[in-house]
Protein backbone atom coordinates (compact mmCIF):
# COMPACT_ATOMS: atom_id res chain seq x y z
CA UNK A 1 0.00 0.00 0.00
CA UNK A 2 3.06 2.25 0.06
CA UNK A 3 2.43 3.53 -3.44
CA UNK A 4 -1.17 4.34 -2.68
CA UNK A 5 -0.15 6.26 0.42
CA UNK A 6 2.01 8.28 -1.93
CA UNK A 7 -0.89 9.45 -3.99
CA UNK A 8 -2.33 12.72 -2.95
CA UNK A 9 -5.89 11.61 -2.85
CA UNK A 10 -5.10 8.48 -0.99
CA UNK A 11 -8.03 9.07 1.32
CA UNK A 12 -10.51 9.08 -1.52
CA UNK A 13 -8.96 6.02 -3.03
CA UNK A 14 -9.20 4.15 0.23
CA UNK A 15 -12.89 4.97 0.39
CA UNK A 16 -13.24 3.58 -3.10
CA UNK A 17 -11.31 0.48 -2.22
CA UNK A 18 -13.48 -0.08 0.79
CA UNK A 19 -10.70 -1.46 2.92
CA UNK A 20 -7.03 -0.67 2.80
CA UNK A 21 -4.92 -3.49 1.45
CA UNK A 22 -7.38 -5.07 -0.92
CA UNK A 23 -8.17 -4.24 -4.50
CA UNK A 24 -11.92 -4.10 -4.96
CA UNK A 25 -13.68 -6.50 -7.25
CA UNK A 26 -14.67 -4.08 -9.93
CA UNK A 27 -14.17 -3.55 -13.64
CA UNK A 28 -12.36 -0.61 -15.18
CA UNK A 29 -14.76 0.14 -18.03
CA UNK A 30 -15.89 3.45 -16.58
CA UNK A 31 -12.46 4.63 -15.43
CA UNK A 32 -9.90 6.85 -17.06
CA UNK A 33 -7.35 9.52 -16.40
CA UNK A 34 -6.67 13.18 -16.97
CA UNK A 35 -3.17 14.46 -17.72
CA UNK A 36 -2.12 17.46 -15.65
CA UNK A 37 0.53 18.70 -17.95
CA UNK A 38 2.28 21.31 -15.87
CA UNK A 39 2.92 19.29 -12.77
CA UNK A 40 3.58 15.78 -14.06
CA UNK A 41 0.50 14.32 -12.41
CA UNK A 42 -2.48 12.35 -13.61
CA UNK A 43 -5.87 12.42 -11.94
CA UNK A 44 -7.76 9.14 -12.02
CA UNK A 45 -11.44 9.55 -12.82
CA UNK A 46 -14.67 7.61 -12.78
CA UNK A 47 -17.12 8.49 -15.55
CA UNK A 48 -20.12 6.94 -13.77
CA UNK A 49 -19.80 9.05 -10.65
CA UNK A 50 -18.21 11.91 -12.60
CA UNK A 51 -15.53 12.30 -9.99
CA UNK A 52 -11.83 11.88 -9.32
CA UNK A 53 -10.71 8.95 -7.21
CA UNK A 54 -6.97 9.29 -7.17
CA UNK A 55 -3.96 11.28 -8.25
CA UNK A 56 -0.49 10.08 -9.18
CA UNK A 57 2.65 12.24 -9.44
CA UNK A 58 6.24 11.78 -10.49
CA UNK A 59 5.48 11.27 -14.15
CA UNK A 60 7.90 13.82 -15.62
CA UNK A 61 7.10 16.27 -18.43
CA UNK A 62 3.55 15.49 -19.49
CA UNK A 63 3.06 18.25 -22.04
CA UNK A 64 1.59 16.54 -25.08
CA UNK A 65 1.39 13.28 -23.16
CA UNK A 66 -0.82 10.54 -24.55
CA UNK A 67 -2.14 7.30 -23.19
CA UNK A 68 -3.06 3.83 -24.42
CA UNK A 69 -4.63 1.01 -22.44
CA UNK A 70 -3.79 -2.64 -21.96
CA UNK A 71 -6.33 -5.00 -23.50
CA UNK A 72 -7.79 -5.80 -20.08
CA UNK A 73 -8.27 -2.03 -19.67
CA UNK A 74 -6.63 -2.12 -16.25
CA UNK A 75 -3.29 -0.56 -17.10
CA UNK A 76 -2.63 2.78 -18.71
CA UNK A 77 0.61 3.39 -20.60
CA UNK A 78 1.53 7.05 -20.49
CA UNK A 79 3.97 8.46 -23.02
CA UNK A 80 5.52 11.69 -21.72
CA UNK A 81 7.23 14.40 -23.68
CA UNK A 82 10.52 13.71 -21.93
CA UNK A 83 10.56 10.13 -23.24
CA UNK A 84 9.15 8.66 -20.04
CA UNK A 85 6.93 5.59 -20.47
CA UNK A 86 4.90 4.84 -17.35
CA UNK A 87 2.56 1.94 -16.71
CA UNK A 88 -0.22 2.76 -14.29
CA UNK A 89 -2.64 0.46 -12.52
CA UNK A 90 -6.08 2.09 -12.56
CA UNK A 91 -7.35 -0.10 -9.75
CA UNK A 92 -4.49 0.22 -7.31
CA UNK A 93 -3.89 3.80 -8.36
CA UNK A 94 -0.13 3.49 -8.64
CA UNK A 95 2.79 3.42 -11.03
CA UNK A 96 3.64 -0.19 -11.77
CA UNK A 97 6.70 0.51 -13.89
CA UNK A 98 8.40 3.50 -15.43
CA UNK A 99 11.25 3.74 -17.95
CA UNK A 100 12.85 6.64 -19.80
CA UNK A 101 12.84 5.34 -23.32
CA UNK A 102 14.06 8.31 -25.38
CA UNK A 103 14.90 11.97 -25.23
CA UNK A 104 11.75 13.37 -26.76
CA UNK A 105 8.59 11.39 -27.36
CA UNK A 106 5.25 12.24 -28.87
CA UNK A 107 2.95 9.31 -28.22
CA UNK A 108 2.45 5.62 -28.59
CA UNK A 109 0.22 2.73 -29.42
CA UNK A 110 -0.45 -0.87 -28.42
CA UNK A 111 -0.51 -3.96 -30.63
CA UNK A 112 -3.58 -5.94 -31.61
CA UNK A 113 -2.63 -8.79 -29.27
CA UNK A 114 -1.83 -6.34 -26.46
CA UNK A 115 1.70 -7.62 -26.00
CA UNK A 116 3.70 -4.80 -27.56
CA UNK A 117 3.63 -1.14 -26.62
CA UNK A 118 5.27 1.10 -29.18
CA UNK A 119 6.49 4.64 -28.57
CA UNK A 120 7.02 7.20 -31.33
CA UNK A 121 9.89 9.58 -30.88
CA UNK A 122 10.98 12.93 -32.21
CA UNK A 123 14.58 12.60 -31.15
CA UNK A 124 16.19 10.36 -31.91
CA UNK A 125 13.47 9.92 -34.53
CA UNK A 126 11.97 6.48 -34.76
CA UNK A 127 9.80 3.99 -32.94
CA UNK A 128 10.62 1.63 -30.09
CA UNK A 129 8.75 -1.52 -29.11
CA UNK A 130 8.39 -2.66 -25.51
CA UNK A 131 7.00 -5.71 -23.82
CA UNK A 132 3.70 -4.48 -22.35
CA UNK A 133 4.17 -6.69 -19.29
CA UNK A 134 7.68 -5.67 -18.30
CA UNK A 135 8.39 -2.55 -20.41
CA UNK A 136 11.55 -4.24 -21.61
CA UNK A 137 12.83 -2.97 -24.95
CA UNK A 138 12.13 -5.50 -27.70
CA UNK A 139 13.30 -3.70 -30.81
CA UNK A 140 13.44 -0.35 -32.51
CA UNK A 141 13.06 1.11 -35.98
CA UNK A 142 15.11 4.28 -36.45
CA UNK A 143 13.41 6.67 -38.86
CA UNK A 144 16.49 7.02 -41.04
CA UNK A 145 14.90 8.03 -44.31
CA UNK A 146 18.18 8.87 -46.00
CA UNK A 147 21.62 7.75 -44.91
CA UNK A 148 22.39 9.71 -41.75
CA UNK A 149 19.08 11.65 -41.75
CA UNK A 150 16.47 10.85 -39.12
CA UNK A 151 12.90 12.06 -39.17
CA UNK A 152 10.52 13.01 -36.41
CA UNK A 153 7.83 10.34 -36.26
CA UNK A 154 4.13 11.28 -36.06
CA UNK A 155 0.77 9.59 -36.36
CA UNK A 156 1.60 6.18 -34.91
CA UNK A 157 -1.41 3.85 -35.01
CA UNK A 158 -1.81 0.12 -34.48
CA UNK A 159 -2.81 -1.93 -37.51
CA UNK A 160 -4.39 -5.39 -37.31
CA UNK A 161 -1.76 -8.11 -37.53
CA UNK A 162 0.57 -6.62 -34.90
CA UNK A 163 1.62 -3.93 -37.32
CA UNK A 164 2.01 -0.23 -36.75
CA UNK A 165 1.65 2.58 -39.26
CA UNK A 166 3.31 5.96 -38.79
CA UNK A 167 4.49 8.94 -40.77
CA UNK A 168 7.81 10.72 -41.08
CA UNK A 169 7.46 14.50 -40.80
CA UNK A 170 10.89 15.22 -42.27
CA UNK A 171 11.00 12.21 -44.57
CA UNK A 172 7.58 12.67 -46.20
CA UNK A 173 6.82 8.95 -46.00
CA UNK A 174 4.43 6.53 -44.35
CA UNK A 175 6.07 3.47 -42.83
CA UNK A 176 4.38 0.25 -41.81
CA UNK A 177 6.31 -1.99 -39.45
CA UNK A 178 5.24 -5.58 -38.93
CA UNK A 179 6.01 -6.84 -35.43
CA UNK A 180 4.85 -10.43 -35.98
CA UNK A 181 8.31 -11.23 -34.69
CA UNK A 182 8.58 -8.50 -32.04
CA UNK A 183 12.37 -8.58 -32.02
CA UNK A 184 12.71 -8.39 -35.78
CA UNK A 185 10.23 -5.91 -37.20
CA UNK A 186 9.87 -5.69 -40.97
CA UNK A 187 9.26 -2.23 -42.36
CA UNK A 188 7.73 -1.16 -45.67
CA UNK A 189 8.03 2.46 -46.83
CA UNK A 190 5.53 4.47 -48.88
CA UNK A 191 6.06 7.98 -50.28
CA UNK A 192 3.31 10.16 -48.79
CA UNK A 193 3.80 13.89 -49.42
CA UNK A 194 5.22 16.99 -47.80
CA UNK A 195 5.50 17.13 -44.01
CA UNK A 196 2.94 14.67 -42.66
CA UNK A 197 1.97 16.08 -39.24
CA UNK A 198 -0.25 13.31 -37.84
CA UNK A 199 -2.09 10.17 -38.87
CA UNK A 200 -5.07 8.02 -38.12
CA UNK A 201 -6.50 4.65 -38.86
CA UNK A 202 -10.18 4.21 -39.62
CA UNK A 203 -12.13 2.35 -36.92
CA UNK A 204 -12.25 -0.82 -39.06
CA UNK A 205 -8.48 -0.82 -39.36
CA UNK A 206 -8.58 -0.63 -43.14
CA UNK A 207 -7.34 2.83 -44.09
CA UNK A 208 -4.41 4.86 -42.79
CA UNK A 209 -4.56 8.60 -43.40
CA UNK A 210 -1.70 11.03 -42.89
CA UNK A 211 -2.50 14.75 -42.83
CA UNK A 212 0.02 16.87 -44.71
CA UNK A 213 1.26 20.22 -43.50
CA UNK A 214 3.46 21.08 -46.47
CA UNK A 215 0.77 20.65 -49.11
CA UNK A 216 -3.01 20.64 -49.37
CA UNK A 217 -4.19 17.09 -49.10
CA UNK A 218 -4.16 13.91 -47.12
CA UNK A 219 -2.20 10.76 -47.92
CA UNK A 220 -4.26 7.56 -47.81
CA UNK A 221 -3.21 3.91 -47.78
CA UNK A 222 -5.64 1.02 -48.12
CA UNK A 223 -4.11 -1.41 -45.62
CA UNK A 224 -5.99 -4.28 -47.20
CA UNK A 225 -4.07 -3.57 -50.42
CA UNK A 226 -0.92 -1.80 -49.28
CA UNK A 227 0.91 -2.80 -52.45
CA UNK A 228 -1.12 -0.09 -54.21
CA UNK A 229 0.78 2.50 -52.17
CA UNK A 230 -0.35 5.85 -50.82
CA UNK A 231 -2.58 8.14 -52.81
CA UNK A 232 -3.69 11.66 -52.13
CA UNK A 233 -7.22 12.70 -51.25
CA UNK A 234 -8.76 16.14 -50.72
CA UNK A 235 -5.99 17.49 -52.92
CA UNK A 236 -5.77 21.22 -53.39
CA UNK A 237 -8.47 21.88 -50.79
CA UNK A 238 -6.93 25.30 -50.22
CA UNK A 239 -7.63 26.19 -53.87
CA UNK A 240 -4.33 28.06 -53.99
CA UNK A 241 -5.52 30.65 -51.49
CA UNK A 242 -3.10 31.93 -48.90
CA UNK A 243 -3.09 29.86 -45.74
CA UNK A 244 -4.01 31.29 -42.37
CA UNK A 245 -1.34 30.83 -39.72
CA UNK A 246 -1.57 27.61 -37.70
CA UNK A 247 -0.75 28.29 -34.05
CA UNK A 248 -1.17 24.69 -33.04
CA UNK A 249 -0.95 21.52 -35.09
CA UNK A 250 -4.20 19.61 -35.50
CA UNK A 251 -4.46 16.07 -34.19
CA UNK A 252 -5.88 13.11 -36.05
CA UNK A 253 -7.20 9.90 -34.54
CA UNK A 254 -9.56 7.15 -35.54
CA UNK A 255 -12.65 8.91 -34.27
CA UNK A 256 -12.85 11.04 -37.41
CA UNK A 257 -15.14 8.68 -39.25
CA UNK A 258 -18.89 9.07 -38.70
CA UNK A 259 -22.03 8.59 -40.73
CA UNK A 260 -20.05 7.10 -43.63
CA UNK A 261 -17.84 10.12 -43.95
CA UNK A 262 -14.44 11.26 -42.70
CA UNK A 263 -14.33 14.62 -40.89
CA UNK A 264 -10.90 16.13 -41.00
CA UNK A 265 -9.27 19.40 -39.95
CA UNK A 266 -8.06 21.62 -42.79
CA UNK A 267 -4.62 23.17 -42.33
CA UNK A 268 -4.51 26.96 -42.55
CA UNK A 269 -8.25 27.21 -43.15
CA UNK A 270 -11.00 27.51 -40.60
CA UNK A 271 -12.83 24.51 -41.99
CA UNK A 272 -13.61 20.90 -41.32
CA UNK A 273 -13.24 18.91 -44.54
CA UNK A 274 -15.71 16.12 -45.22
CA UNK A 275 -14.97 13.16 -47.48
CA UNK A 276 -17.01 10.08 -48.37
CA UNK A 277 -15.36 7.20 -46.50
CA UNK A 278 -15.70 4.77 -49.41
CA UNK A 279 -14.81 6.89 -52.44
CA UNK A 280 -12.69 9.39 -50.44
CA UNK A 281 -14.08 12.23 -52.58
CA UNK A 282 -14.81 15.54 -50.92
CA UNK A 283 -18.51 15.83 -50.09
CA UNK A 284 -18.49 19.14 -48.25
CA UNK A 285 -16.89 21.48 -45.77
CA UNK A 286 -18.04 23.09 -42.59
CA UNK A 287 -16.88 26.61 -41.74
CA UNK A 288 -15.84 26.77 -38.09
CA UNK A 289 -14.56 29.34 -35.62
CA UNK A 290 -10.84 28.75 -35.92
CA UNK A 291 -8.09 26.33 -36.89
CA UNK A 292 -9.53 22.94 -35.85
CA UNK A 293 -7.30 20.83 -33.60
CA UNK A 294 -9.43 17.82 -32.60
CA UNK A 295 -12.34 16.82 -34.83
CA UNK A 296 -13.98 14.00 -32.89
CA UNK A 297 -17.04 11.94 -33.66
CA UNK A 298 -19.28 10.85 -30.82
CA UNK A 299 -19.38 7.05 -30.43
CA UNK A 300 -22.69 6.85 -32.33
CA UNK A 301 -21.37 9.10 -35.08
CA UNK A 302 -24.22 11.56 -34.81
CA UNK A 303 -22.10 14.50 -33.65
CA UNK A 304 -18.67 15.90 -34.38
CA UNK A 305 -17.09 18.01 -31.67
CA UNK A 306 -14.37 20.43 -32.71
CA UNK A 307 -11.90 22.43 -30.64
CA UNK A 308 -9.47 25.03 -31.91
CA UNK A 309 -5.90 26.31 -31.92
CA UNK A 310 -4.80 29.48 -30.14
CA UNK A 311 -6.28 32.13 -30.11
CA UNK A 312 -9.71 30.51 -30.60
CA UNK A 313 -9.14 27.80 -28.03
CA UNK A 314 -11.93 28.98 -25.75
CA UNK A 315 -14.57 27.68 -28.19
CA UNK A 316 -15.95 24.29 -28.99
CA UNK A 317 -18.38 23.66 -31.84
CA UNK A 318 -20.66 20.72 -32.49
CA UNK A 319 -21.57 19.57 -36.00
CA UNK A 320 -24.64 17.43 -36.60
CA UNK A 321 -23.52 14.75 -39.06
CA UNK A 322 -26.98 14.35 -40.58
CA UNK A 323 -27.38 17.97 -41.63
CA UNK A 324 -23.66 18.78 -41.82
CA UNK A 325 -24.40 21.98 -39.89
CA UNK A 326 -23.09 23.44 -36.66
CA UNK A 327 -25.77 22.94 -34.03
CA UNK A 328 -24.00 24.28 -30.97
CA UNK A 329 -21.19 26.66 -30.05
CA UNK A 330 -19.92 26.39 -26.49
CA UNK A 331 -17.43 28.32 -24.38
CA UNK A 332 -16.45 25.65 -21.83
CA UNK A 333 -13.47 27.56 -20.44
CA UNK A 334 -10.07 29.01 -21.25
CA UNK A 335 -7.72 26.98 -23.46
CA UNK A 336 -9.79 23.87 -24.20
CA UNK A 337 -7.11 21.35 -25.13
CA UNK A 338 -8.87 18.05 -25.38
CA UNK A 339 -12.21 16.22 -25.34
CA UNK A 340 -13.18 12.64 -24.58
CA UNK A 341 -16.55 10.94 -24.89
CA UNK A 342 -17.79 8.51 -22.29
CA UNK A 343 -17.82 4.99 -23.75
CA UNK A 344 -21.29 5.28 -25.28
CA UNK A 345 -21.27 9.02 -25.66
CA UNK A 346 -23.95 10.36 -23.34
CA UNK A 347 -21.42 12.84 -22.02
CA UNK A 348 -18.22 14.50 -23.12
CA UNK A 349 -15.39 15.64 -20.86
CA UNK A 350 -13.36 18.69 -21.87
CA UNK A 351 -10.15 20.03 -20.37
CA UNK A 352 -9.91 23.80 -19.87
CA UNK A 353 -6.21 24.22 -19.20
CA UNK A 354 -6.15 27.85 -18.11
CA UNK A 355 -9.16 27.43 -15.83
CA UNK A 356 -7.60 24.36 -14.18
CA UNK A 357 -10.85 22.47 -14.76
CA UNK A 358 -12.30 19.52 -16.53
CA UNK A 359 -15.86 20.32 -17.62
CA UNK A 360 -18.50 17.70 -18.40
CA UNK A 361 -21.34 18.25 -20.87
CA UNK A 362 -24.44 16.27 -21.75
CA UNK A 363 -24.18 15.55 -25.48
CA UNK A 364 -27.95 15.58 -25.98
CA UNK A 365 -28.99 18.73 -24.13
CA UNK A 366 -25.55 20.45 -24.09
CA UNK A 367 -26.19 21.14 -20.40
CA UNK A 368 -23.16 21.30 -18.16
CA UNK A 369 -23.23 18.24 -15.93
CA UNK A 370 -20.34 19.07 -13.66
CA UNK A 371 -16.70 19.91 -13.39
CA UNK A 372 -13.54 18.69 -11.68
CA UNK A 373 -10.48 20.58 -10.52
CA UNK A 374 -7.22 19.63 -12.25
CA UNK A 375 -3.86 21.38 -12.56
CA UNK A 376 -3.56 22.63 -16.18
CA UNK A 377 -5.38 19.59 -17.61
CA UNK A 378 -4.60 18.48 -21.15
CA UNK A 379 -5.40 15.00 -22.44
CA UNK A 380 -8.36 13.02 -21.12
CA UNK A 381 -8.20 9.27 -21.78
CA UNK A 382 -10.89 6.77 -20.88
CA UNK A 383 -10.27 3.03 -20.66
CA UNK A 384 -12.77 2.38 -23.47
CA UNK A 385 -9.83 3.12 -25.78
CA UNK A 386 -8.50 -0.33 -24.84
CA UNK A 387 -10.78 -2.07 -27.32
CA UNK A 388 -10.31 0.28 -30.26
CA UNK A 389 -8.19 -0.35 -33.34
CA UNK A 390 -5.73 2.42 -34.05
CA UNK A 391 -4.92 3.42 -30.47
CA UNK B 1 16.32 46.64 -18.24
CA UNK B 2 17.52 43.18 -17.48
CA UNK B 3 21.26 43.06 -16.82
CA UNK B 4 21.63 39.72 -18.54
CA UNK B 5 19.92 41.06 -21.57
CA UNK B 6 22.32 43.90 -22.20
CA UNK B 7 25.18 41.97 -23.80
CA UNK B 8 22.79 40.39 -26.29
CA UNK B 9 21.41 43.73 -27.30
CA UNK B 10 24.89 45.00 -27.90
CA UNK B 11 25.80 41.82 -29.73
CA UNK B 12 22.90 42.33 -32.03
CA UNK B 13 24.27 45.77 -32.74
CA UNK B 14 21.25 47.55 -31.37
CA UNK B 15 21.95 49.29 -28.11
CA UNK B 16 18.51 50.88 -28.09
CA UNK B 17 16.93 50.30 -24.73
CA UNK B 18 13.76 48.29 -25.25
CA UNK B 19 10.79 48.89 -23.05
CA UNK B 20 10.61 46.11 -20.49
CA UNK B 21 7.06 44.68 -20.46
CA UNK B 22 5.07 45.41 -17.30
CA UNK B 23 5.19 42.68 -14.65
CA UNK B 24 1.62 41.65 -15.50
CA UNK B 25 2.48 41.43 -19.19
CA UNK B 26 5.66 39.51 -18.41
CA UNK B 27 3.54 36.94 -16.64
CA UNK B 28 1.31 36.62 -19.69
CA UNK B 29 4.32 36.28 -21.98
CA UNK B 30 5.83 33.54 -19.83
CA UNK B 31 2.51 31.72 -19.89
CA UNK B 32 2.25 32.12 -23.67
CA UNK B 33 5.74 30.80 -24.28
CA UNK B 34 5.47 27.84 -21.91
CA UNK B 35 1.96 26.84 -22.96
CA UNK B 36 1.35 27.95 -26.52
CA UNK B 37 4.84 28.04 -27.96
CA UNK B 38 5.27 24.92 -25.86
CA UNK B 39 2.78 23.02 -27.99
CA UNK B 40 5.50 22.83 -30.64
CA UNK B 41 8.71 23.60 -28.73
CA UNK B 42 7.78 21.62 -25.60
CA UNK B 43 6.68 23.11 -22.30
CA UNK B 44 10.23 22.74 -21.03
CA UNK B 45 11.39 24.22 -24.36
CA UNK B 46 13.48 21.16 -25.07
CA UNK B 47 11.99 20.80 -28.51
CA UNK B 48 9.17 18.97 -30.20
CA UNK B 49 7.99 19.57 -33.72
CA UNK B 50 9.95 22.82 -33.40
CA UNK B 51 13.58 22.94 -32.23
CA UNK B 52 14.69 23.37 -28.61
CA UNK B 53 14.70 26.98 -27.42
CA UNK B 54 17.29 26.59 -24.67
CA UNK B 55 20.27 28.85 -23.93
CA UNK B 56 22.65 26.22 -25.30
CA UNK B 57 20.75 25.77 -28.57
CA UNK B 58 20.24 29.49 -29.16
CA UNK B 59 23.75 30.57 -28.14
CA UNK B 60 25.53 32.47 -30.87
CA UNK B 61 22.40 33.00 -33.00
CA UNK B 62 21.71 36.63 -33.86
CA UNK B 63 18.97 38.06 -31.65
CA UNK B 64 17.46 40.00 -34.52
CA UNK B 65 17.04 36.89 -36.61
CA UNK B 66 15.27 35.09 -33.80
CA UNK B 67 13.02 38.09 -33.16
CA UNK B 68 12.20 38.22 -36.87
CA UNK B 69 11.37 34.49 -36.77
CA UNK B 70 8.93 35.04 -33.91
CA UNK B 71 7.29 38.09 -35.42
CA UNK B 72 7.17 36.91 -39.02
CA UNK B 73 7.27 33.13 -38.71
CA UNK B 74 9.22 30.92 -41.12
CA UNK B 75 7.26 30.27 -44.29
CA UNK B 76 7.40 26.66 -45.43
CA UNK B 77 7.78 25.44 -41.84
CA UNK B 78 5.18 25.14 -39.06
CA UNK B 79 6.63 28.21 -37.27
CA UNK B 80 3.76 30.72 -37.50
CA UNK B 81 4.02 34.53 -37.34
CA UNK B 82 3.12 35.99 -33.95
CA UNK B 83 2.88 39.70 -34.84
CA UNK B 84 -0.85 39.74 -34.08
CA UNK B 85 -0.12 38.87 -30.47
CA UNK B 86 3.39 40.14 -29.80
CA UNK B 87 4.96 43.55 -30.28
CA UNK B 88 8.55 43.54 -31.47
CA UNK B 89 9.75 44.68 -28.02
CA UNK B 90 7.96 41.75 -26.46
CA UNK B 91 9.45 39.28 -28.93
CA UNK B 92 12.86 40.72 -28.12
CA UNK B 93 12.22 40.32 -24.41
CA UNK B 94 11.20 36.70 -25.04
CA UNK B 95 14.36 36.00 -27.05
CA UNK B 96 16.57 37.50 -24.36
CA UNK B 97 14.83 35.48 -21.69
CA UNK B 98 15.12 32.33 -23.80
CA UNK B 99 18.84 32.92 -24.26
CA UNK B 100 19.35 33.49 -20.56
CA UNK B 101 17.17 30.59 -19.38
CA UNK B 102 13.43 31.07 -19.53
CA UNK B 103 11.52 31.77 -16.28
CA UNK B 104 9.03 29.15 -15.03
C1 LIG C 1 2.87 25.25 -34.71
C2 LIG C 1 4.19 24.98 -34.19
C3 LIG C 1 4.98 26.13 -33.58
C4 LIG C 1 4.55 27.03 -32.64
C5 LIG C 1 3.19 27.10 -31.96
C6 LIG C 1 5.69 27.88 -32.37
N1 LIG C 1 6.76 27.49 -33.10
FE1 LIG C 1 8.61 28.37 -33.10
N2 LIG C 1 9.22 27.07 -34.56
C7 LIG C 1 8.48 26.03 -35.04
C8 LIG C 1 9.29 25.30 -36.00
C9 LIG C 1 8.86 24.05 -36.77
C10 LIG C 1 10.53 25.96 -36.08
C11 LIG C 1 11.73 25.59 -36.95
C12 LIG C 1 11.57 26.26 -38.29
C13 LIG C 1 12.66 25.83 -39.26
O1 LIG C 1 12.63 24.66 -39.65
O2 LIG C 1 13.48 26.68 -39.59
C14 LIG C 1 10.45 27.08 -35.15
C15 LIG C 1 11.49 27.99 -34.92
C16 LIG C 1 11.49 28.93 -33.91
C17 LIG C 1 12.61 29.76 -33.57
C18 LIG C 1 13.97 29.75 -34.25
C19 LIG C 1 14.86 28.79 -33.52
C20 LIG C 1 16.24 28.69 -34.10
O3 LIG C 1 17.06 28.01 -33.47
O4 LIG C 1 16.48 29.23 -35.18
C21 LIG C 1 12.23 30.54 -32.52
C22 LIG C 1 13.09 31.56 -31.78
C23 LIG C 1 10.87 30.20 -32.22
N3 LIG C 1 10.45 29.22 -33.08
C24 LIG C 1 10.15 30.77 -31.20
C25 LIG C 1 8.79 30.53 -30.98
C26 LIG C 1 8.00 31.26 -30.03
C27 LIG C 1 8.53 32.34 -29.09
C28 LIG C 1 6.75 30.77 -30.13
C29 LIG C 1 5.50 31.24 -29.39
C30 LIG C 1 5.23 32.65 -29.36
C31 LIG C 1 6.75 29.71 -31.13
N4 LIG C 1 8.02 29.60 -31.63
C32 LIG C 1 5.66 28.93 -31.47
C33 LIG C 1 7.18 25.71 -34.71
C34 LIG C 1 6.38 26.41 -33.85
Amino acid sequence: MKAIANTLLAGLLVILLGACGSVPLRGTGDLGLVIERASGHVTLVNTSTRSAYGRIGGLGDLSHASVVYSRDARYAFIFGRDGGLSKIDLLEGRIVKRVIQSGNAIGGSISQDGRIVVAQNYSPGGIKAFDSETLELLSEVPAEFEPGRYSKVVGLADVPGNKFAYALFDGGEIWISDFSDPKRPLTTRYPAGLQPYDGLITPDGRHYLAGLFGEDGIALIDLWQPEKGARKILENYGRGEEKLPVFKMPHLRGWSVAAGRAWLPAIGRHEVLVADASTWKETGRVAVKGQPVFVMASPDGRQIWVNFAFPDNGWVQVIDTLSGKIVQTLAPGRAVLHMEFTPRGEAVWLSARDDNRVVIYDTKTFAKLGSLAADAPSGIFFSSRAARIGF
Amino acid sequence: MNILALPFLFLAGSAIAIAEPSPARQKELVHLVRQDCGSCHGMTLQGGLGPALLPATLAGKPVEGLVATIIGGRPGTPMPPWHRFLAEDEAQWIVMKLMAGFPQ
